[in-house]
């Protein structure tokens, strides 16, 4: 880990309009459970659809994934990442600080807000099960979505494919999938955590636990492999 | 330890089926030495597998002895200041250029970006966002940021880009003087004049091929099979040229208002012999100039062959 990358990332990302993408989901979210707590209606009908659907379906991987694959992505694109590499500092220890950078940032911007929805819905039982399971989820989204930005050049549209196609869709309808959705591994883990039937999930919290321990490893493993072997395009290709 | 060198040895490139860069061996130690080459060539290829940014796809690539690339470790003696105009417009140079030092782990990285900032004059604009800089401003301050660990080997990829005549004699003049300190510099450059009031060493690079390299006016000597062009004045320059053109070493002797121009297919026989003829029909030589020993000359005679 190294605190200079952390700061200059952190600069970077903060500092872009991109981050304003950041905003309009979240204050939805907590707005919409706000509304719904005053409606009467009973909490069963309302949260898994809000704080699952929206907030973990939605929330936390599109947030995940446009920080994720902006912390290193952004400057490969646009070939700042130079600066950083011909430092003699260890391929790891670079992508480490951006993962830190990532999940610290997702976790803020979606785990926070899905928190404060949750203690709004159901108290403050349920809100920490869900910044939990959010922050669980953050880690293993970042990193995987932050593998992708160093292994592919369009990180955006694979990622949001795994969210759309392999999350939402496959998710819905083939129990296999489950294990390998890290949306999974966040409603097991809150589900677990709150103890209410809100969140349903499929999956033991054990495999959801290591699964997302995979996908960190994995993820942060392969991106410094591919760092290390990070090429600038000649003049003749 | 092989110190201040760059060592290729039957380098080569490929990508597919297209060959950028073709058995290159060469060695380049202190000094400035220019990369040339038309568009294309290879040149910036060449430099990413100095740089350790491209695996050679045979042979090998070592910088002071060790290979560049996936070594992270050669940074500490290695600077780089790529052709791409990437900086971060964010930060201003000081943070840039001390971010730098610290990423480099430097004993007082703000004594060494204050040094590198002054070395490149931008001590003045240093606290403004790079984002407001004008193309030279920006480049100094990637030279600043390449050079704050004041490495052994210095590679620049087109270094004078968006300068304005002032800065890139300053430039020059860093350049030369860092080479004076026992530095190794490369750097590459499509416009000539540079390169020749740079440094008198090339390597020239022609379709991936290593097609020159030591100082370009020795390389025009040994271009045999191209006559050797030179301007002379005397005191009679008519008589001159018929006794010239009895000389086995001249192929060509043509009578103009500046003087002769002699055409010669042997250097060393002409210029020894020429002081004899001169001498031996009572001329006196005034001048006697090579017009065609310029880089840009000995380049497009590489370029053509």
């Amino acid at each position: 880990m190294n605190l200079m990358i952390i700061r200059i990332t952190l600069r970077a990302l903060l500092g872009r309009r991109r981050a304003l993408l950041l905003l309009p989901i979240p204050v939805l979210l907590i707005g919409l459970t706000g509304f719904a707590t005053t409606t009467g209606v009973a909490v069963e009908r309302w949260a898994p659809i809000l704080l699952n659907g929206m907030g973990l379906g939605v929330l936390l991987p599109l947030t995940a994934l446009i920080v994720g694959s902006s912390v290193l992505g952004l400057e490969i694109e646009d070939g700042t990442i130079t600066h950083i590499l011909t430092k003699p500092l260890p391929r790891r220890d670079i992508i480490v600080s951006k993962l830190l950078v990532a999940w610290l940032v997702t976790t803020v911007a979606a785990g926070v807000p899905l928190g404060v929805a949750g203690a709004i819905a159901d108290g403050a039982t349920m809100g920490t099960a869900l910044f939990v399971g959010a922050a669980v989820g953050a880690l293993a989204y970042s990193a995987l979505f932050l593998a992708l930005s160093v292994v592919t050049r369009r990180p955006v549209i694979i990622g949001m494919s795994y969210i759309l196609i392999w999350e939402n869709l496959l998710g819905t309808y083939v129990d296999g999938t489950k294990v390998l959705s890290v949306r999974q591994f966040s409603s097991t883990i809150t589900d677990t955590i709150a103890g209410n039937p809100l969140l349903q999930s499929t999956l033991s919290v054990t495999t959801a636990a290591v699964m997302a321990g995979v996908f960190v490893l994995l993820g942060t493993v392969s991106a410094t492999h591919r760092l290390r072997s990070f090429s600038l395009a000649g003049d003749t290709n | 330890m092989t110190t201040n060198m760059i060592e290729l040895s039957s380098v080569s490139r490929w990508y597919g089926n297209v060959v950028a860069v073709n058995d290159v061996t060469l060695t380049i130690g202190p000094g400035v030495t220019g990369l040339l080459g038309p568009n294309g060539a290879g040149k910036t290829t060449v430099l990413h597998m100095m740089a350790g940014f491209l695996a050679p796809s045979q042979g090998s690539v070592l910088v002071n002895g060790t290979p560049s690339w996936r070594n992270p470790e050669v940074y500490r003696s290695l600077g780089l200041v790529t052709e791409r105009e990437s900086v971060p417009g964010y930060l201003t140079a000081w943070e840039f250029v001390h971010a730098s030092a610290v990423l480099h782990k430097l004993p007082d990285a703000e004594a060494a970006a204050r040094r590198a900032i002054d070395l490149v004059e931008m001590g003045e604009a240093m606290d403004r966002r790079i984002g407001t800089y004008s193309k030279g401003m920006r480049q100094r301050t990637r030279v600043a940021a390449a050079l704050v660990h004041d490495p052994s080997v210095l590679l620049l990829d087109e270094p004078f880009n968006g300068m304005d005549p002032r800065q890139r004699m300053h430039m020059m003049d860093l350049l030369h003087r860092m080479a004076g300190e026992g530095r190794t510099i490369l750097f590459s450059s499509h416009i000539l004049e540079e390169v020749e009031q740079l440094s008198g060493t090339v390597q020239v690079i022609v379709s991936g091929r290593l097609a020159a390299s030591g100082d370009y006016r020795h390389i025009r000597r040994l271009m045999t099979n191209r006559p050797h062009e030179f301007v002379i004045s005397s005191s009679d320059d008519r008589r001159l040229a018929a006794a010239l053109m009895c000389l086995p070493s001249v192929s060509g002797v043509e009578l103009g208002t500046a003087g002769l121009q002699v055409r010669a297919s042997d250097f060393g026989g002409f210029t020894r012999e020429l002081a004899k003829v001169a001498r031996a029909q009572g001329i006196r030589l005034s001048q006697l100039l090579p017009s065609d020993e310029s880089l840009e000359r000995v380049f497009s005679y590489l370029v053509a062959s």
